[in-house]
Formats: structure tokens, C-alpha cells, sequence
């Protein structure tokens, strides 16, 4: 089990590496293919041929891609300076680049944003969980009953509309009309949590409603599947009662395999919620990516490729680990 | 031996009290399908006595499973599944009874083992867990006296190092070890009545002869009634008291073990001896399969089920076709049109030699 | 009638086991473990034993399925051991495999026609007939309707499936035909329909089978000499009667004492002659030393520890790898069939149940 841990990690570094390199791959090297000039998609088309030069010796990109490559990766392991004669400027690590665009270092930038992203897809994937799950293995249990006709019919809806048009319409009827909540938008938890709750409750459920959808479906086949299977039948014949059959027996095998999925789900999640963000207009990481990409800001975009990278690796990791936790066939083999 | 009770004098009008220890009436389980109604099992009554063994010998889809499943009240959760009859388990109706008596039942009084022990014990838990768990859900108790019983019971079954081996998964033992943990579990509450549903097919041998052994002790060391649901003849042959043979859902011939293996009266008993070579036998040139398939449950062939596999089915006219016979006679009883003296005559004559 | 067609030696098969940071190999599955055996042209070789003692491994070496790690293959004169991709692709005319599942061995999306057709497509056979025709005589050949040519598996009962194999089998006009558990997921009415159509196939297209199987009676009944395979080794082989009437491996006589016998009358005699084995089969990834079967031996000796028994043929024509064969006088003493064996064998289980593992 430990060789398993640690070749396990040993792998997440390697796709780290490998995602660092082809990231580094596509925006440093593809603009300079295609003719492009690096340094200008750098600074923005408007600035002057000397400002170009400085940033061009700042960055670095006159030198070999290698040791472009090199110097990124010194950068986020431990810091680096972007020298250009006098002025220096210093990123400590892990640097992940400055945006001249906006003038700062992107990793502050970043995690200056990962609060609202982390608030949003941890409150979300809670009620999403809760709802979907409960709501497939009603289902399930109710197989074609009014209650899965009713579930399965919601769920139909909930994975056919998209985020902003569900979003948009509750925002108008709850917020505007009814006035029962606040509009969406983003307050610290450690400075009013009432307000953090109250404020995300509409994106919350937005998301959630979306991803619930697809995991009451999942609930509600896998489940179906656990139910009919032979061990479930035992479970019957020794006499326990229906709630532990399924309660029991039924549902933790029945739910493993949506550890995979949530595992997924959430870690791309936590690389930024592209859609529910600019919808509410939360400042997270989603739409950090979608202003970085509109305004071409390239340090930027690598910095959150990198980060919704980095989730997704360490997402696999734990539902990997969960799953040895979870079935012993796994654990001890 | 004679412990069957006279069918003729059975049926669903039939108010007289059980004789038997466990008496099934008229049984019916049919499932709602897309394609139709699946007639499983269609009107099967049997007795059985305390510390003895029926045989339930059937090909696949001839409702031999779906009986045992009836007794234990399994098909109670299935909501397209409709069972009629009665089911008289020591002078207790159960068929009429509700969801929670027969469950307290299940796995007390009445329980089962099944084919396939991997499938059938969950990978998540332990077999200490599984055995722990089926003892207390009906005497509660503690888990650690529980935990005591279950690797007492895994040492009477014949798995060494029990308080080692008790907190091991299924997947770590082995196929005939899975067995008899299975066996372990379904009588640490020491049933009354004890269902094995193919118990050794998935199993080797040599390792079916422990199993077969194993459960030949247990039953004379706990004087359980054991009905044995198999397709292997020679499994019955070893175990059974009594023979219950089944066809497209229909008990079609029934009697006391010796008398069904010697003189058959079915011709689908027949087919079945004639189908199976034998190591007792001088090698055949030949085997006598019976022609054709089994039928479907949904569209069951008109009058006797077997007639378009019998190769007497037109010696009765036209009764083979259109009507279904009932099962007659007293200890030896078969569902066939041809009269006694007949059957007796094409058996001694015609099929007897070739087997 | 003794030409062999296929002559194994030394056969071998290890799957490797990983284990550790660098998946180094740290063991390996024996799972077939040096095995003899010819097959002679015409005759049906029963090979038998219980799960995990490699019998099914070892068809698919001989079919090629699967590539030998050590040992030689030779059919019809030539080394197969190692064929590349072309050979082997012309051997598959001349070997043919069915298996065990009829429900998985066909895919469900081809019709019969499809599937049979296969391979004479993919060998680029002629068919003067017409394809066609040529698929329609065979589904006649194994008794199956040639008009339900159009037709998918699922449409078929499992003794007709097996059938539809037998028929793809047989497309190429094969020599030998390996058949893998060919009738054990059938019903018993079934699965004599199925036996019976293999030895009709075998005398009018003059067949030699290689039939692997687990129920001993259906191997009594089609083969003509039965090997029998314990833990990757072959035991015992002698022509069936011989073997039935005279096992002399103590493996083949307790084996054949477990098979249920179906007359209930002879039921108490048959368990007490009954050679009950005890425990489970040792693993393939560290097997015993010496005689492998010595563990679960009741006439196992010292030197059973220390020194393999190799295939050696006894006078009575039976190879057998025991150092101490059973005789006919242990088998009939005290006049009753094998019950002083059964008795032996009692002592011995009564001291292996006092001394757990």
C-alpha cells in the first residue's frame, strides 16, 4: 500500500512536469511559429519598440526555448528576477510569471481569487451531492414510480438548461422579483459568514442544480445495478431489515463509483467556474480566465492552466486513494 | 422415507391444517415483464420433514430457484413479481404473513446458501462483519460475543485458523473456502429449515465432495430440513430423501430418491438419465439427449409443457396437446398422460436398457 | 492411427508478478509448468483437472493464443513454438478453438452469417458455392437452420450458440480442434445434444480434438486416452478405460472418488470410498517442492519433498508422475472397490486436521 502511495505521487509530479511542458510549449513557443511576437502579446499591441526590448530581455525570449523553459521552472520552484539593467524585479516563489498587462505577479493575482472559486465549487458540490445522490436513490427505490418519474424528469432538465440561462432566471425571480435573497457576489467568509452563505446561496444552487442532474442519474443506475446484485440478495435472506439492505449493503457499493466522477468534477471545478462566475459576476478563478483571455494576457492564462492542471492531478490522487480506502479488493492487492 | 404428503389431496381450496414441517400448496410466482407475464413457477406443491433432504432437480428456467426464493420471502421486493399459494413453514402461513414476521424468519428459522459465494458475500466487509451482522440483526448481543460465535462457526466448518481468517475479505479465500464460510453464515442462528440453492456447481470436485460432506454432517448434527435446489443428478443422488423434479415451472415428477432413480415414470426424467453419461456405466456409444429446447415462460406450450420434446407425446391422442396433466399418484407421483402400467412398461422396456 | 498430429514438450507458461516501486518481477504464475503430451491424429485426448491447474492455459499455448515461455510446440511436424504473425495465421486453418461461453465468444452485433463467414474472409478461402452457401452447409453440418443465416446470436438458445461456434470452428476445414469447456455453461439435456454433434463431426470429417474439460464423466465419454493436469503438471495419461477402471496417480483417484454418483442406492458405498481431499489446491506462484500433489497426498513420502516424479510409463502402458503409484491391490483391497485407499487416506486427513495448514 505505501509503494502504491508513493509511485502514486511520484506520478502526480510527473504529469505536473509534463503539463508544465506543454503549456510552457503552447504559449511560448506557438506565437513564435506562427510569427507572432511573444514580447507584444506580452505587453499588448499598443506598446513601443523600446518597451518591446526590455520585456524581450526581461523575459528572457531571446534565449533558447531550454532555457526559457529552465528559468519557468526555477521560477516556481524557487523564485526568480526579472532583470532588465537597473530595475529588477524579484517573483518569489512559486512564481508562475508577471502580467505586465495589469502590472503583478500572477501567483498573488491568483490566490488572491481562489477563495471565491473554492467557496463556490465546495458549496455547491455539498448541496449537489446531497440532492443528487438522495435524490437517485429515491428513485431507484421508487424505480418507475411517480417519484422517478418526477426525479428523472427534473434531472432531464437540469442537465439540458444551461447555467446561465437557470442562473439568470433565478437571479431575476429571487433576487429582483421576490427579493427574498441578496444579488450573488462575494463576501469573505472570515468577515461576515452570514453574508458569504447568503450572498452565494443563488450560484450555489445554480451549480449544484446542474451537477445534481447528472448524479441523480448515476445514483440512480448504479444503485439499481448494486440492488440487483447477488450480495444484496444474501443481505435479504438473513433477515435485515430493507433500510439496511440499502442503507448498508447497498449504498456503499453503490455510490463508489461515483467517487470517480465527483473527484473529476470537482477538481476541474476548482480551476475556475467559468460560466456560474461571469453569470454572477464572482471575481474567481473562472473568470479570471475568460478576462485573461480576452485581453490576451498570456502570463495569466498559464497561470491558471496551470492551477486548473495542478487540481485535477491531485483530484485523480485522492479519488484513487479513496477508492483503496473504500474496496478492499483494491487496498489489498 | 415416505415423507411426502399425497398431492392429490392438496390444493389451493384445501383448508386441512399442514402435516409436514414445511408444506408448499399450489405455488405461483409469476413476473410482470415487457414481453409478458413469465409464469417461473406454476402451481408446485411439496412436503417436507424435519431433519430430511428434498432435491429440487431442474434445467435453467425450470422455476427450481424461484421456489426458494419464494419460501424466504425473497420476491417480496421485486414489485413486478406476483405470488399466490400457500407456504406452511411449522404450522405458519407465509405467504399471507407480513414483510416483517417473514423477515424476522429469514436467516433464523429459514435460510439459505447460495451458488456463487463470491458473488453472494459483499466485497466491502469482512466474513467476520457478514457472519457478526447475521446473528445479531436477530439476537443482538454484543459484537465481540457475536464475533466469538462466527469463529466458532467457521472452525465447525472446516476453515482453519477461524480468529485469524474471521477478518479476512471474500475475495481472500478461496472458492471452496468462500462455501463454507457461506454455509458458516447461514446457520450460525441454526435454522429449521436450510435452502441450498446449487451449492457446489461453481465449485471443483474434490472440493463439492467436502462441500456435499460438510453439509451431510451439519444437517445430521442439526437436524435441519434441507431442501438441495440442483441441476446435477449426481448431487440429488448423494443428498436427497426425497426427489422433486421440475419442468417449465411445473413439478412434473415426485417420489422418494430411490424410486425416481430407478423407475422413473417422466419421460422428462428419462431424458435427463439418458442425457448424462455416467461413470458407473459402460461407456455408450451415444447419448440420449431429449430433442429440441427448453420452453419459454412466457409462452408455454399448450398441454403438457413437454410434449413438443416428448418423444410419447402421441400415444395419448390428443390429451398431450391440449390438456395439462396433473401430478398423480401417492409417494411416486408424475404429471403424465400415459397411464401407470404404460410408463412402468416403455420404461423397463424401451428406456431402461440405454442407460 | 498413432501418427501423432501434435507433439507437446516441456511446455511451459509463467505470467510474470510486479510488485514494488520499480514493478520489478518479484514472482511469477506457473501456470503451466512443463507438460507432455501428444495427440495423435484421429483421437480425442481428454485433458481434465480442477480450476487453476492450467488446463485451459495449456490449450491456448497449443492453439498459439498464447506464446510458450519455455517448452516446444510441433503440429503436424512443424516447431509452432514461436511463429510469427504469417505461419501462425495459416496455422489457424489447421487448429481451431471453441470455448466455453457461447454468450461471450460471439459478438452481438454480427449476424450468424457474419460470424461464421469470418474466417474464410479474413483467410481469403475460396467458396465455389458462394459464400453464402458455403456459411449455409455449415450451420447444416452442426444442425442448426441454414435459413436462420441472417439472424444475431441473441436470437439462439445457448445450446444453439454453441453450435454457431462449432460451425465458425469447422469454416476452415481445420485438422485438430481445441475445444475449451466446450459444454459446461450448457443445460444437460443440451450439453448431450452438443457431445453427440462432436462425435458425429469427428467420424465424417475425420477430426482430431484436444477436449478440455472438467466434468470427468463427459471426458470419459468422447475421449479416446485422458491426461489428467494437477497445479501445471500432467500427472497421469493412459488410454480412458484404463485410466477409469485403474487411476494410478492418488490425484486420479481422488478425484474420480468425488464425482457424485447418480443412484442413490450406492450412496453410502461411494462415500465410503470416497478419497476426500483436504484443503485447497497450493498456489501456482509458489508450488511445492517435489511432487506437487505431495501436501495433499495420503501416500506421500520424504522423498515425495526432495525429488520430482517425472512422466515415466508404467507396464501397464499408463504414464503416471508418482514415486508410488497406487496398485490394483490397494484398489481392491479387502474386496471393496477403493476403500482402502479411502481408509489410508482418513488416517492421513485426521493428522492434517490436527496440524492446521
Amino acid at each position: 500500500m505505501f509503494a502504491y502511495v508513493v509511485r502514486r505521487l511520484f506520478n502526480v509530479v510527473i504529469t505536473l512536469l509534463v503539463v508544465t511542458m506543454v503549456t510552457f510549449g503552447v504559449f511560448f513557443l506557438v506565437p513564435k511559429l506562427t510569427g507572432s511576437d511573444p514580447a507584444l502579446l506580452y505587453v499588448g499591441k499598443t506598446a513601443d519598440a523600446a518597451a518591446l526590448d526590455g520585456i524581450r530581455t526581461k523575459l528572457g525570449l531571446d534565449d533558447p526555448i531550454y532555457v526559457q523553459y529552465g528559468k519557468f521552472l526555477q521560477g516556481l520552484v524557487v523564485g526568480r528576477d526579472y532583470d532588465a539593467g537597473p530595475d529588477t524585479t524579484h517573483c518569489a516563489a512559486p512564481c508562475f510569471g508577471y502580467s505586465f498587462k495589469t502590472d503583478q505577479e500572477v501567483w498573488p493575482y491568483l490566490i488572491d481569487r481562489l477563495p471565491v472559486t473554492l467557496s463556490l465549487a465546495l458549496g455547491a458540490a455539498i448541496l449537489w451531492v446531497i440532492g443528487g445522490v438522495g435524490a437517485g436513490v429515491i428513485s431507484a427505490l421508487r424505480k418507475g414510480r411517480a417519484a422517478d418519474r418526477i426525479v428523472m424528469t427534473t434531472a432531464l432538465a437540469g442537465v439540458s438548461l444551461p447555467i446561465y440561462f437557470t442562473g439568470l432566471v433565478s437571479a431575476a425571480i429571487f433576487c429582483y422579483w421576490l427579493g427574498w435573497l441578496p444579488p450573488p457576489g462575494y463576501v469573505d467568509f472570515a468577515v461576515n459568514p452570514l453574508e458569504w452563505a447568503t450572498n452565494l446561496l443563488l450560484p450555489w444552487i445554480t451549480l449544484a442544480f446542474l451537477f445534481a442532474a447528472t448524479y441523480a442519474r448515476l445514483t440512480r443506475a448504479n444503485m439499481l445495478e448494486t440492488l440487483s446484485e447477488d450480495y444484496i440478495r444474501t443481505a435479504r435472506a438473513k433477515g435485515l431489515r430493507e433500510r439496511d439492505v440499502v442503507g448498508k449493503h447497498g449504498l456503499r457499493s453503490g455510490l463508489t463509483p461515483l467517487i470517480t466522477v465527483f473527484g473529476l468534477d470537482l477538481g476541474s471545478l476548482l480551476g475556475g467556474a467559468i460560466l456560474t462566475e461571469t453569470t454572477f459576476n464572482l471575481r474567481g478563478l473562472g473568470e479570471a480566465t475568460l478576462t485573461s483571455i480576452r485581453q490576451n494576457d498570456l502570463p495569466i492564462i498559464l497561470g491558471v492552466t496551470l492551477f486548473a492542471a495542478f487540481f485535477i492531478v491531485i483530484a485523480n490522487l485522492v479519488v484513487d486513494l479513496l477508492y483503496a480506502a473504500v474496496d478492499p479488493r483494491v487496498r489489498l492487492s | 422415507m415416505t415423507t411426502s404428503v399425497p398431492v392429490t389431496e392438496l390444493g389451493p381450496a384445501d383448508l386441512s391444517p399442514p402435516k409436514s414441517f414445511l408444506e408448499v400448496r399450489d405455488l405461483r410466482v409469476q413476473f410482470a415483464t415487457d414481453d409478458g407475464i413469465v409464469k417461473s413457477v406454476d402451481g408446485v406443491s411439496f412436503g417436507l420433514e424435519r431433519g430430511k433432504t428434498l432435491g429440487i432437480v431442474g434445467e435453467s428456467g425450470s422455476g427450481k430457484s424461484v421456489t426458494s426464493l419464494a419460501i424466504l420471502g425473497l420476491h417480496r421486493t421485486r414489485s413486478n413479481a406476483k405470488v399466490s399459494g400457500e407456504i406452511w413453514l411449522d404450522g405458519e402461513e407465509l405467504i399471507k404473513a407480513d414483510n416483517e414476521r417473514v423477515r424476522r424468519l429469514r436467516g433464523r428459522k429459514m435460510s439459505m446458501i447460495f451458488q456463487d459465494p463470491l458473488s453472494a458475500m459483499h466485497p466491502y466487509f469482512t466474513i467476520g462483519q457478514q457472519i457478526v451482522e447475521a446473528y445479531r440483526i436477530h439476537h443482538g448481543g454484543s459484537k465481540k460475543a457475536a464475533k466469538q460465535k462466527a469463529i466458532d462457526m467457521l472452525a465447525r466448518v472446516g476453515i482453519p485458523q477461524p480468529s485469524r481468517r474471521v477478518d479476512d475479505y471474500p475475495h481472500q479465500f478461496s472458492g471452496g473456502m468462500r462455501q463454507r464460510a457461506m454455509i458458516a453464515m447461514s446457520l450460525i442462528n441454526n435454522p429449521e429449515l436450510l435452502i441450498a440453492d446449487e451449492p457446489t456447481t461453481a465449485l471443483d470436485v474434490t472440493v463439492q465432495a467436502q462441500i456435499l460432506d460438510l453439509i451431510r454432517d451439519l444437517q445430521e448434527e442439526f437436524g435441519s430440513a434441507v431442501i438441495m435446489i440442483t441441476h446435477d443428478l449426481g448431487v440429488v443422488a448423494e443428498l436427497a430423501d426425497d426427489i422433486l423434479v421440475m419442468y417449465g415451472g411445473k413439478a412434473i415428477e415426485r417420489g422418494p430418491a430411490e424410486a425416481v432413480f430407478r423407475t422413473p415414470e417422466h419421460p422428462y426424467t428419462w431424458g435427463l438419465l439418458g442425457s448424462m453419461p455416467r461413470l458407473d456405466r459402460e461407456v455408450r456409444d451415444r447419448l440420449n439427449p431429449i430433442k429440441g429446447t427448453p420452453p419459454s415462460l412466457i409462452n408455454l406450450p399448450s398441454g403438457c409443457s413437454f410434449h413438443p420434446r416428448c418423444p410419447y407425446a402421441g400415444r395419448n391422442g390428443d390429451r398431450s396437446f391440449t390438456e395439462r396433466p396433473e401430478l398423480t399418484g401417492t409417494t411416486h407421483a408424475v404429471a403424465c398422460h400415459m397411464p401407470p402400467e404404460l410408463r412402468r412398461e416403455i420404461f423397463i422396456q424401451e428406456v431402461s436398457p440405454n442407460l | 492411427m498413432s501418427t501423432p498430429l501434435l507433439e507437446v514438450t516441456g511446455l511451459q507458461k509463467h505470467f510474470p508478478i510486479t510488485a514494488g516501486l520499480l514493478r520489478r518481477q518479484v514472482a511469477a504464475v506457473r501456470a503451466v509448468d512443463g507438460i507432455d503430451l501428444t495427440v495423435n491424429k484421429g483421437e480425442t485426448l481428454g485433458l481434465v483437472g480442477e480450476s487453476g491447474c492450467g488446463k485451459s492455459t495449456a490449450g491456448r499455448l497449443i492453439t498459439r493464443i498464447l506464446e510458450p515461455t519455455g517448452g516446444t510446440v510441433t503440429f503436424d511436424g512443424q516447431d509452432i513454438t514461436h511463429i510469427k504473425r504469417g505461419p501462425l495465421r495459416d496455422l489457424r486453418r489447421d487448429v481451431q478453438m471453441i470455448f466455453q461461453d457461447p454468450y461471450s465468444s460471439l459478438n452481438p452485433r454480427h449476424t450468424v452469417g457474419t460470424i461464421v463467414s469470418a474466417p474464410l474472409q479474413i483467410q481469403k478461402i475460396p467458396t465455389p458455392q458462394g459464400l453464402k452457401k458455403a456459411v449455409q452447409e455449415l450451420l447444416e453440418l452442426v444442425g442448426l437452420n441454414p435459413e436462420h443465416y441472417n439472424r444475431y446470436p441473441h436470437e439462439f438458445s445457448g445450446g444453439q450458440r454453441q453450435r454457431i461456434g462449432i460451425a465458425r470452428a469447422l469454416a476452415l476445414k481445420p485438422k485438430m480442434i481445441v475445444a475449451d469447456e466446450p459444454v459446461s455453461a450448457l443445460d444437460v439435456s443440451i450439453q448431450a445434444q452438443v457431445v453427440n454433434l462432436l462425435d458425429d463431426l469427428q467420424r465424417e470429417l475425420d477430426l482430431t480434438y484436444l477436449f478440455i474439460a472438467h466434468d470427468l464423466s463427459v471426458v470419459r465419454h468422447i475421449s479416446d486416452r485422458v491426461a489428467v493436469m494437477y497445479l501445471g503438471k500432467v500427472v497421469e495419461v493412459a488410454p480412458r478405460d484404463d485410466l477409469y477402471a485403474h487411476p494410478r496417480h492418488p490425484y486420479t483417484v481422488a478425484l474420480m472418488s468425488a464425482v457424485p454418483v447418480p443412484d442413490p442406492s450406492r450412496r453410502d458405498k461411494a462415500q465410503r470410498e470416497r478419497v476426500l481431499l483436504t484443503g485447497d489446491v497450493p498456489s501456482p506462484i509458489d508450488p511445492p517442492s517435489g511432487c506437487r500433489f505431495r501436501t495433499r497426498c495420503w501416500k506421500a513420502q520424504d522423498v515425495c519433498a526432495s525429488e520430482q516424479p517425472p512422466l515415466t510409463v508404467l507396464a501397464d502402458g499408463h504414464q503416471v508422475a508418482c514415486h508410488f503409484p497406487v496398485s490394483d491391490e490397494e484398489q481392491h483391497a479387502a474386496g471393496s472397490g477403493r476403500s482402502a485407499a479411502a481408509a489410508q487416506a482418513r488416517d492421513k486427513i485426521a493428522t492434517v486436521v490436527a496440524d492446521p495448514e
